[in-house]
């Protein structure tokens, strides 16, 4: 029995492979990258630009969005989805809701201004938009889970769909003529001197971060990634839970929507394209493993801040933000690798 | 002094999958505190009175009872609560989960309080008990942190096996658990069998093709053919030529096998 008991008995991987195959390394590695990316940015741009308050601001500010959505699609990935289709929903979300916005205070004088009666509509607007996004989130869902055609496609096809109501809705225009009032109370306002678009990042990520760490949900989203049908065999409603997480991932879709429109004033038909890309890169250079089953939230945070942290840096140093993206290829291959090496390292023993 | 009624008394079961009778009148005692193979060749209906057993399919007709008592099982859990539990021959494991989180997966153990009513979990109250299960069976993990997944077949074995013995107050089921076991894992997990038997007091639905391990741990023996019963016999009482003959069809002589 002692030979079960004690499997290192061969000669064990070596350590670089040891240290590839921990989650903490992969953690600590992603990161050391950021810090490095920062120290690295402090040390070449002129003092006080690029490590000071009003930039850093800014970063948190710029990546606040991406952030959101990626602390969703973190839960998804984790549970062996993939949402192609949140750019499509935040789009479809923010016309939504600042059509409604625009028609609710037609009537009223100075639309651009400021004023008290503007807020039922704004808050008409806001819960609108997210609400819309739950929705499209739970048409998600059911054809992921009803169909069992892969999300993939599900979801690159709803996309399509989604931002083609949104262009058949405008004619391929912006939205503008949000009300002032929410882009002064909210776009630009502030909490304590941070922006309220990074205080609501914060707080979305710090309870679905909860959520994912601690909880039942959190735990059974590993297991339904893992191995789905030991979950079912668990007695666990695997649709049901699939569904729940793509419908938060749409509310939380219709939510950066919603932050859009309180930050430029205007539902930008084209601006979304990338996102669901960019926050499924965030997510998988958090160390969150593309086949489910596996991944943190700290992760998703450092992954989600690397894009605007570069594009930052390359700015203040006069190089073409363009080197961001090519930057963020590099590492999210780099990502991948170490994923492929930690399955590869577990199959093995 | 009468017997006490059989853990599982399966009577007169059939099932067919269109024109496919893989289950055509069987017949199944398993006694309180026994070890009882189930043997028979390739396409005998062995899984498939399992998953009958377990709840996952529904007989065409026939009877089942545990304790004495007739039971209609429509899903699986409705077996789990009469106390069956079954270890399906892929395990059944979450390969990125602790052994802890494993054991309680689907009935998790939630924090006291507020909390708990919240949905927090007790992944201390997990990682004890699963030391505790897993310790009582013999097997002691390097860590409880590690994954599953990493864990070696006899150990993920016997988690598994854990797992149906902390919940199953009845009977075990287990499908081919040492198909892909070496020597001394094959040996590791016959002892986890022997151990809910004598020690956890539950019986154990062995299916296996080994006839090495059904000699080495079988208290009785019920060989399907062609999706019937054609023998249950205490295992003392057979030889493996016994055995052979009867899952082919070779002819076992009236008045019961010889030794
Ligand atoms: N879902 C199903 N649909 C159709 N036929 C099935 C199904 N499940 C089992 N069968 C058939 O029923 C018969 C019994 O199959 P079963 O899997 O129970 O055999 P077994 O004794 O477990 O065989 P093995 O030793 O190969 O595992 C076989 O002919 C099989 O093809
Ligand atoms: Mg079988």
């Amino acid at each position: 029995m002692s030979t079960i008991t004690r499997p290192g008995v061969k000669a064990g991987p070596s350590l670089t492979a040891r240290l590839l195959a921990s989650q903490r390394f992969s953690n600590l590695t992603i990161f050391g990258l950021l810090v490095a990316i920062i120290v690295f940015f402090t040390v070449v741009t002129p003092s006080g630009t690029f490590f000071s308050n009003y930039n850093l601001t800014s970063i948190a500010l710029a990546g606040s969005q991406l952030l959101i959505l990626s602390a969703g699609v973190t839960f998804l990935l984790i549970a062996a989805g993939l949402d192609l289709s949140v750019g499509a929903v935040v789009v479809f979300s923010s016309v939504l809701a600042a059509k409604l916005m625009l028609g609710l205070t037609s009537g009223l004088a100075g639309t651009a201004q400021g004023g008290a009666e503007l807020w039922l509509p704004i808050l008409a607007g806001v819960g609108a938009g997210v609400v819309t996004g739950a929705a499209w989130g739970l048409v998600n869902g059911m054809l992921v889970v009803k169909s069992k055609i892969p999300s993939f496609i599900v979801t690159l096809a709803t996309s399509t769909i989604i931002l083609g109501l949104a262009q058949v809705w405008t004619g391929g225009m912006n939205v503008s003529g949000v009300p002032q009032a929410l882009t002064d109370a909210f776009g630009m306002g502030t909490l304590l001197g941070v922006p309220w678009p990074v205080v609501t990042a914060a707080a979305v990520t710090g309870l679905l971060w909860v959520v994912l760490a601690r909880t039942r949900f959190g735990l059974r989203t590993y297991a339904i990634g893992a191995n789905p049908e030991a979950a079912r065999r668990a007695g666990i409603n695997v649709d049901r839970h699939l569904l729940a997480i793509y419908c938060m991932v749409g509310l939380l879709a219709g939510l950066v929507g919603m932050i859009d429109i309180s930050r430029f004033s205007t539902a930008s038909v084209s601006g979304y394209a990338n996102i669901a890309l960019q926050s499924i890169t965030a997510v998988i250079i958090g160390g969150t493993s593309l086949w489910g089953g596996r991944g943190k939230m700290s992760g998703t945070v450092v992954g989600a801040f690397i894009p605007a942290t570069l594009t930052s840096g390359f700015v203040i140093m006069n190089l073409q933000p363009f080197w961001q993206n090519v930057a963020v290829g590099c590492v999210l291959i780099f990502a991948v690798f170490v994923d492929q090496y930690r399955r590869r390292a577990m199959n093995v023993t | 002094m009468t017997a006490p009624p059989p853990v599982l008394d399966v009577a007169g079961v059939t099932k067919s999958y269109g024109h496919v009778q893989a289950l055509r009148g069987v017949d199944l005692q398993v006694r309180p505190r026994e070890v009882h193979a189930l043997v028979g060749d390739n396409g005998a209906g062995k899984s498939t009175l399992m998953k009958i057993i377990a709840g996952a399919v529904s007989p065409d007709s026939g009877t089942i009872a545990v304790d004495g008592r007739p039971v209609t099982f429509a899903r699986p859990a409705d077996a789990q609560a009469a106390g069956i539990e079954t270890v399906y021959q892929d395990l059944a494991l979450a390969p990125t989960l602790t052994a802890g989180e494993n054991l309680y997966l689907g009935r998790e153990v939630l924090k006291p309080g507020l909390l708990g009513r919240l949905g927090f979990v007790d992944r201390a109250a997990m990682n004890r008990s699963a030391e505790r299960q897993l310790s009582t069976l013999g097997a002691k993990l390097q860590s409880l942190a590690s994954e599953v997944g990493s864990l070696s077949g006899g150990q993920k074995q016997a988690v598994a096996v854990a797992r149906a013995s902390l919940w199953g107050s009845a009977l075990i089921m287990l499908d081919e658990p040492t198909a892909a076991l070496g020597v001394s894992q094959t040996e590791f997990v016959l002892k986890l069998v022997e151990q809910l038997r004598d020690e956890r007091g539950l019986s154990v639905l062995l299916i296996s093709h080994s006839m090495p391990d059904v000699f080495r741990v079988a208290d009785r023996v019920t060989v399907l053919r062609l999706g019937q019963t054609v023998l249950t016999e205490e295992i003392s009482a057979l030889s493996t030529n016994d055995l052979i003959a009867a899952m082919t069809g070779a002819g076992i002589p009236a008045g019961g096998p010889t030794t």
